[in-house]
């Protein structure tokens, strides 16, 4: 039976709780990939797994990802929100994994919202 | 959909959304009687009668948003095509079970695809919800419960991203273990 290395699993933790001793945890930005039926078909996953590397690969502990169901524009998927701290929530769409770095580096890092990409400004509605 | 890791991707998030608190999801490949079996099973809000009649209806959804609901209809034609069946099960208040089973020869069965990314991006969506992912292939499986990972870390969170990454990779080398369909 394959398991989960237990050793391994305390390494890592250990690694992280030493990294996060040497940053202040405030959340600053939440990042919300929509993952509705429409948002995976039109690969919201892949979205997902390019901000997460780049969060890795930043080293940065301030970026908290989330997941959301359709807001009922799915001919726009994949649909991403970018919610920095005070500021009004930008919703992306037609996302990609090019574009979604580009959005991780110039908005969430530097505060640039990248227009060529927004859908809508605000707070999107659910259900 | 291309791949059934998307569907249960896709099912579970709705589990999510019916506020389960615990999502089972067991792939069972019994090669001998050529056939592949997804259950997925939550304890949330669940479905009373009229509206479990209604779910594999497309045009049927309990969200006001858009007037199409295709998650699991997808998933059950994913079903049929690959000389299988597909039965949900649910009962208001107790939680919700999705059975599905497929021809695990059958030429337009699906690939299970990235089971491992599937749960990482569950996990990373939602830390508070407890997963438990089983595997069985060949009389041998894997298996994933995140009470268990969530035990061991203590206050470290889940969903940083070096554990998913440690938690993709162990899923990636517990199914080529025991020889999982990819």
């Amino acid at each position: 039976m394959a398991k989960l290395k237990i050793e391994d699993l305390k390494k890592i933790k250990e690694r992280v709780q030493a990294e996060n001793a040497l940053r202040e945890g405030e959340r600053r930005v939440k990042v919300t990939v929509h993952m509705g039926t429409c948002g995976i078909a039109a690969g919201a996953r892949e979205v997902m797994n390019t901000l997460m590397s780049e969060i890795e690969e930043a080293g940065v502990s301030d970026v908290i990802v989330t997941t959301s169901g359709c807001m009922g524009l799915c001919s726009r998927e994949p649909e991403v929100t970018v919610e920095i701290l005070g500021k009004d929530p930008i919703v992306y769409e037609y996302m990609n994994p090019n574009k979604m770095r580009q959005v991780f580096k110039r908005h969430i890092m530097e505060n640039e919202v990248q227009t060529p990409f927004v859908l809508a400004k605000g707070k999107e509605e659910q259900e | 959909m291309m791949e059934l890791s998307m569907h249960v991707l896709d099912v579970v998030e709705n589990s999510t959304r019916a506020g389960a608190q615990r999502v089972s999801i067991a792939v069972d490949e019994d090669r001998e009687r050529d056939d592949l079996t997804i259950v997925i099973t939550d304890d949330g809000a669940g479905m009373d009668s009229e509206t479990l009649k209604k779910v594999l209806d497309p045009f049927y959804t309990s969200k006001t948003v858009r007037r199409v609901g295709l998650g699991l209809p997808m998933f059950s034609q994913a079903a049929k095509k690959a000389d299988g069946s597909f039965s949900v099960e649910s009962k208001a208040g107790e939680g919700t079970k999705v059975s599905a089973h497929f021809k695990h020869g059958h030429i337009d069965r699906q690939p299970l695809g990235d089971m491992a990314n599937t749960m990482v991006t569950l996990i990373a969506g939602h830390p508070d919800v407890d997963f438990v992912y089983t595997h069985q292939c060949r009389g041998d499986n894997y298996i994933l419960d995140t009470v268990e990972i969530k035990r061991e870390l203590e206050d470290v969170p889940i969903n940083n991203t070096s554990i998913l990454q440690f938690i993709e990779e162990d899923i990636k080398k517990g199914l080529k273990e025991i020889g999982a369909d990819h």
